[in-house]
C-alpha cells in the first residue's frame, strides 16, 4: 500500500492541528493553568503542602467517592436506558418520530436551576411524587442525571446505528441467529465506538455535574466540581480549589484513558449504509399467521422508552409547563407570556426576555461556527492513521486535550479568564466575544464526538484507494469524507447551538449586564421575590425549550435532506 | 480566531511569568489615561436602578457608565481580591457585612467615604473605605394563614423555632451557599454566642430542613408564597412579605419574625487602582443621594440607609425593619466565618 501524496499534506496537517490547539492554549489552558496555578504559588515559591492538608480531609475522600459513584451510576442509567431509545428513534419508523427525537434533547439544556426547581417540585414533600421520599436523596440526583444525558446516549449511539448497513443483521438472523444474538455479537459491537463515545461524555457531564447536584443534594452529596465552586467563590480558597482541580483532572483523564482504550480495542471500519433503508416500521405487536395479536420485536425497546420519555423526561417538564400558565393573582392564563415582552417589576431585569432571547440566538450563531469550526479540525486531525507510532501517539492526545474542557470546572475558567485575558495584547474581559468564545470551548468537545465516530468509520482503503488514483488530500476530503462530515455535521451544529443556548456556568461570569442570555434572565427573574418574577422565570423556561426542541429539530431536517444515498 | 503563533507564545510567556510569581504591571499605566468619561461600576447580579436616574447622572456629571455584574455577593469580593492587579473597574457597590473585612483586608478598596453620607447611616460604617448604601433583614417569614388554619399560635423567637410544638415546619439555606444562610448563622451566633452550637443541634433535632437556595427554599418548601410547599416557616427577608401584597390588594399572607434577623448592608467603594477616581467617587456620592436611596426598595427590596427617605406604601405597613437585629461584628464574622460553617456543616449536614 504505497501512496504518492505531495510534499505539502504534511504541513497542512499541522496547520489544521495548530488553529485548534492555539484556540485550546489561549481560551483553556492557559486561563485555567494560571488559576490553578495561583493555588500553588505562596510567597514566590513553589508549594504544594495543599494536596497533603486537602487529601487529611475526610470530607474529600467522601466528595471524591461520591463524584465517582454517581458517575458510573448515571453512566450506567443513561446507557441501559439510552441505546434502546437510540434503536426505537432511529431504527425504527413511526409517526412523530421527528418531533420526539427533538423532544428527548430539551433537557440537556436546559439550565440546571430550572431543572432542579422542576425536580425539587415533584419530589418534595408534598409534592406529586412525593411519596417517593426521593427529596435530597442520592437517587434523586442520579435520576437527574439520567434526564440530562438520555439525549447523549440517543443521539450518538443512535446516529450511527441509523447508518450501520443491516445487512450483516440480517446475515446472521438468515443464519439462524436469534434477534438478541444477533444484536449481541453483530450489532452491539459494530456500535461500540458511538457507546465508548456517548459512555466518556456522559461520564465527564456526570462527574462534573454541578447545578443539579447543588439544588437537589445540596452539600451532603457534592461532587468534586461543587466543592471547587464553594471553595473558590465562598471561601477564596485557592489552594484547595486547586488541588480538587488537579484531583479532577485526573479522574477526567483516567475517564479518557479507559475509553480511548475501549475505543481503540473495538474500533473497525464499518459498512455504513443508507439512512432511509435502514429504518424499518414499528412492530410493537404483531398477528400471527392465525390473526392473533402477539408482541413484537420492538415491543421491550418500545415500552422502556415510553416509560423513560413519559415518566423521566415528560413529568418535570410538564410540570413546568403547567406552572407557567398560572397567573400571578393565583389563576390560569398566559399573563406570564404576555409579560416575557417586558422588562418585569421595577428593577428586574434591564431588557425583555424576548431581546435577551434575541441575544441568545446571536451568541449562539457565533458560538456555534467557533466550536464547528475548531471541532471538525480537531475529528480531521484525529480521524487519520498516521504510519509512523509517534505520529499515532500524538493523534491519541490531540483527541483526549479536546475533551479536557468537559472536564475542568466553569467556575475554574471563569475565573481564569478574569485574571489572565485582562491586559494586552489580550485585554477581553469586558468584550462581547468572551461569551460565545468561552460556549464554544464547552461545545467543541461535542462536536468532536458526533463528527468522529463517522469519520472513524469510514474504510481507510476509501481514502487509500482514491489516492492511488491520484486525488490530493483535498479531493479526498471531499469526495470521501465530504459525504460522511456533511451528514453528521448537521447533528453537531445542533448540539454545539443548542449547548450554547443553555450554557450558564461560564456565561453567567462573562455576560455584560446590558447582554444578558436567556438562561441569566430566567436565573435573575427566578431569584426575584414576588409571584410576577417566579411566573416569568417558568415562562422563559419554557421558551428556552421550545428553541431548543426546534432548533434540534431543524438541525434533524436538514441533515435527513442530505441523507441521500450515494 | 485571530489567535496567530506569535500571540500564542506571547500568552505562553506570560503564563510561564505568572506560573514563575512574578507580579506582571498593574493595571494602571497601560490603558488610556483616566481623564476619559468613563466611570466602570462593578457590582452584584441583583443590582438595580431607575434608567431615568441613571440618565439623569450621566447628564449632570459628563461621565458615562458601564456596569459589570460578575455574581452574587461573595463571588463579587473574591473577584475584586483575584483582579487585584487589573482592577475589574473603578468602582463597586453591593459588598455587603459579611463579606466587607475580608474586601478591607485584601485592599481592594481605596480610602473614601461619601460626605454626602446622612447622618442615618453613621451607625453602619465599618470603614473608612466603605460607604453603607441599603440595609436588610434576613428573617424568618411566617404563612400566617397556614398558623390559622392550625389552630397554632406562630412561634416569635430563634428559642421558639426549636420547640418540639414546631417541629418540621422550618426550611432554612445553606449558609456555605447561600447569602441568607450565612446571615441567618450570624444570628444565631450574635444571639447565642458560644451556645449557637448546641441550638442548631437542637434545630436539627427538631427537623429543620436545609435547601441550597432561596427562590428553592421559598417556592418549593415554603406553604406561603406559591402554597405549594408543606412548610409555613422559610427563611427570607423582612421584605419579602411585601411582595406578597398582590395586585387586588388585601394583606399579604405572609410576614416577618423580626425577633429571628440579621441585618445585612450593603456598601460602596472606591476600587484600589481605579482609572477613574473622581467618577468613583462621583458615582459612590450619588448612590447615597435622595433620589437614589428612595429608589432603592422598589428596585433592589432593600431599605435605604436615609431614613429621612419615605417607604414605598406596602413596605411601611407590611414590611418594616427589626427593631434589633442580631449582631455580630464584621471582623468577627471575616475571622470566624469558615471555622462556623465548617461547625455547622458537620452538625447539621453531618
Amino acid at each position: 500500500m504505497t501512496t504518492t501524496r505531495p510534499t505539502w499534506a504534511g504541513p497542512l496537517w499541522a496547520l489544521a492541528a495548530a488553529v485548534p490547539l492555539a484556540f485550546l492554549a489561549v481560551f483553556f489552558a492557559w486561563p485555567v493553568l494560571a488559576l490553578v496555578g495561583r493555588g500553588f504559588v505562596a510567597d514566590g515559591g513553589v508549594d504544594l503542602g495543599g494536596f497533603a492538608e486537602v487529601f487529611s480531609r475526610p470530607r474529600t475522600w467522601r466528595i471524591l467517592g461520591l463524584t465517582l459513584a454517581q458517575a458510573a451510576l448515571g453512566t450506567a442509567g443513561s446507557l441501559l436506558l439510552g441505546v434502546p431509545g437510540a434503536y426505537l428513534l432511529y431504527r425504527t419508523r413511526f409517526p412523530g418520530r421527528a418531533a420526539l427525537r427533538a423532544f428527548v434533547t430539551v433537557p440537556f439544556v436546559l439550565p440546571t436551576v430550572v431543572v432542579g426547581v422542576a425536580f425539587r417540585s415533584l419530589l418534595a414533600e408534598g409534592g406529586p411524587l412525593g411519596f417517593l421520599g426521593l427529596d435530597g436523596t442520592f437517587a434523586a440526583i442520579v435520576l437527574a442525571l439520567v434526564f440530562f444525558n438520555y439525549a447523549v446516549v440517543v443521539r450518538t449511539v443512535g446516529g450511527m446505528w441509523e447508518r450501520l448497513d443491516p445487512r450483516a443483521e440480517q446475515a446472521a438472523r438468515a443464519l439462524g441467529a436469534s434477534p438478541a444474538r444477533a444484536l449481541r455479537t453483530v450489532t452491539l459491537p459494530a456500535l461500540a465506538p458511538a457507546i465508548a463515545s456517548a459512555a466518556s461524555v456522559v461520564f465527564l457531564f456526570c462527574a462534573t455535574a454541578f447545578g443539579v447536584v447543588l439544588v437537589l443534594g445540596g452539600l451532603r452529596f457534592g461532587t468534586i466540581e461543587t466543592e471547587i465552586w464553594v471553595q473558590t467563590t465562598q471561601f477564596l480558597d485557592l489552594r484547595a480549589a486547586a488541588v480538587l482541580s488537579v484531583v479532577q483532572l485526573l479522574v477526567v483523564a483516567l475517564a479518557l484513558g479507559v475509553a480511548a482504550r475501549t475505543r481503540a480495542g473495538q474500533e473497525r471500519a464499518l459498512r455504513l449504509g443508507a439512512a432511509a433503508a435502514a429504518a424499518h416500521p414499528l412492530r410493537v405487536l404483531e398477528r400471527d399467521p392465525r390473526g392473533r395479536w402477539r408482541p413484537g420485536p420492538d415491543l421491550l425497546p418500545a415500552g422502556v422508552t415510553a416509560v423513560v420519555v413519559a415518566g423521566l423526561l415528560a413529568l418535570p417538564l410538564l410540570g413546568l409547563l403547567v406552572r407557567s400558565f398560572r397567573t400571578p393573582g393565583g389563576g390560569w392564563g398566559l399573563e406570564n407570556y404576555v409579560n416575557l415582552g417586558t422588562t418585569g417589576g421595577p428593577g428586574t431585569l434591564s431588557v425583555t426576555v424576548w431581546e435577551a432571547t434575541a441575544n441568545s440566538v446571536r451568541v449562539a450563531v457565533d458560538a456555534t461556527v467557533l466550536a464547528v469550526v475548531v471541532g471538525t479540525l480537531v475529528a480531521l486531525v484525529v480521524s487519520r492513521r498516521p504510519r509512523s507510532r509517534s505520529g499515532r501517539r500524538a493523534v491519541g492526545v490531540l483527541d483526549a486535550l479536546f475533551m479536557l474542557p468537559l472536564g475542568v470546572s466553569a467556575v475554574t475558567v471563569g475565573f481564569g479568564f478574569l485574571i489572565t485575558l485582562d491586559r494586552p495584547p489580550l485585554d477581553l474581559r469586558s468584550s462581547l466575544v468572551l461569551v460565545p468564545v468561552a460556549q464554544a470551548v464547552v461545545a467543541v468537545p461535542m462536536v468532536v464526538r458526533t463528527v468522529l465516530p463517522v469519520l472513524r468509520a469510514i474504510d481507510p482503503r476509501l481514502r487509500e484507494a482514491a489516492a492511488t488514483l491520484g486525488a490530493g488530500p483535498a479531493r479526498v476530503l471531499a469526495t470521501v469524507e465530504g459525504p460522511f462530515l456533511v451528514r453528521s455535521l448537521g447533528l453537531a451544529v445542533g448540539f454545539a447551538f443548542a449547548i450554547s443556548l443553555g450554557e450558564f456556568g461560564a456565561t453567567s461570569f462573562l455576560a455584560r449586564p446590558d447582554r444578558p442570555t436567556l438562561p441569566v434572565v430566567i436565573f435573575r427573574l427566578i431569584g426575584r421575590p414576588g409571584a410576577e418574577s417566579y411566573g416569568m422565570a417558568m415562562a422563559a423556561a419554557v421558551v428556552l425549550a421550545v428553541l431548543t426542541a426546534s432548533v434540534m429539530a431543524l438541525a434533524e431536517r436538514l441533515r435527513t435532506a442530505e441523507a441521500t444515498p450515494w | 480566531m485571530s489567535t496567530t503563533p506569535t500571540r500564542t507564545a506571547a500568552a505562553l510567556g506570560a503564563l510561564a511569568l505568572t506560573l514563575a510569581g512574578c507580579s506582571l504591571t498593574g493595571g494602571g499605566g497601560d490603558d488610556e489615561a483616566g481623564d476619559g468619561g468613563e466611570v466602570t461600576v462593578v457590582t452584584h447580579d441583583s443590582f438595580a436602578l431607575s434608567e431615568d436616574l441613571l440618565a439623569q447622572f450621566e447628564a449632570e456629571t459628563g461621565y458615562t457608565l458601564t456596569f459589570v455584574a460578575p455574581g452574587d455577593g461573595g463571588a463579587l469580593v473574591n473577584q475584586l481580591v483575584l483582579t487585584k492587579d487589573s482592577p475589574l473597574g473603578d468602582v463597586v457597590y453591593g459588598i455587603d457585612n459579611t463579606f466587607a473585612a475580608r474586601a478591607v483586608d485584601a485592599g481592594v478598596l481605596e480610602p473614601y467615604t461619601s460626605p454626602d453620607l446622612p447622618d442615618s447611616a453613621g451607625e453602619y460604617v465599618l470603614d473608612e473605605a466603605l460607604t453603607p448604601v441599603d440595609v436588610g433583614d434576613v428573617c424568618v417569614n411566617v404563612d400566617h394563614q397556614w398558623f390559622a388554619d392550625a389552630g397554632l399560635p406562630e412561634p416569635v423567637t430563634l428559642e421558639d423555632l426549636a420547640d418540639p410544638a414546631y417541629r418540621d415546619l422550618l426550611v432554612v439555606t445553606n449558609p456555605a451557599t447561600s447569602s441568607p444562610g450565612l446571615a441567618f448563622l450570624a444570628a444565631t451566633v450574635g444571639a447565642f454566642g458560644d451556645g449557637w452550637q448546641d441550638y442548631w443541634a437542637d434545630l436539627a433535632d427538631n427537623g429543620v430542613k436545609v435547601v441550597e437556595g432561596w427562590s428553592d427554599a421559598y417556592y418549593v418548601d415554603f406553604s406561603g408564597s406559591e402554597g405549594a410547599g408543606l412548610r409555613p416557616l422559610v427563611l427570607s427577608y423582612a421584605s419579602s412579605p411585601a411582595a406578597e401584597v398582590t395586585a387586588g390588594g388585601g394583606d399579604p399572607r405572609t410576614g416577618a419574625l423580626l425577633e429571628t434577623c440579621f441585618r445585612q448592608v450593603e456598601h460602596a467603594g472606591v476600587i484600589a487602582g481605579a482609572q477613574n477616581v473622581e467618577g468613583a467617587r462621583a458615582f459612590v456620592d450619588f448612590l447615597v443621594s435622595a433620589d437614589v436611596q428612595a429608589d432603592i426598595p422598589g428596585q433592589m427590596f432593600m431599605y435605604p440607609v436615609d431614613t429621612d427617605v419615605a417607604l414605598p406604601e406596602a413596605w411601611a405597613a407590611y414590611a418594616p425593619l427589626a427593631e434589633e437585629p442580631h449582631d455580630v461584628p464584621a471582623e468577627q464574622i471575616a475571622a470566624e466565618r469558615e471555622d462556623w460553617i465548617a461547625a455547622w456543616t458537620e452538625i447539621v449536614i453531618g
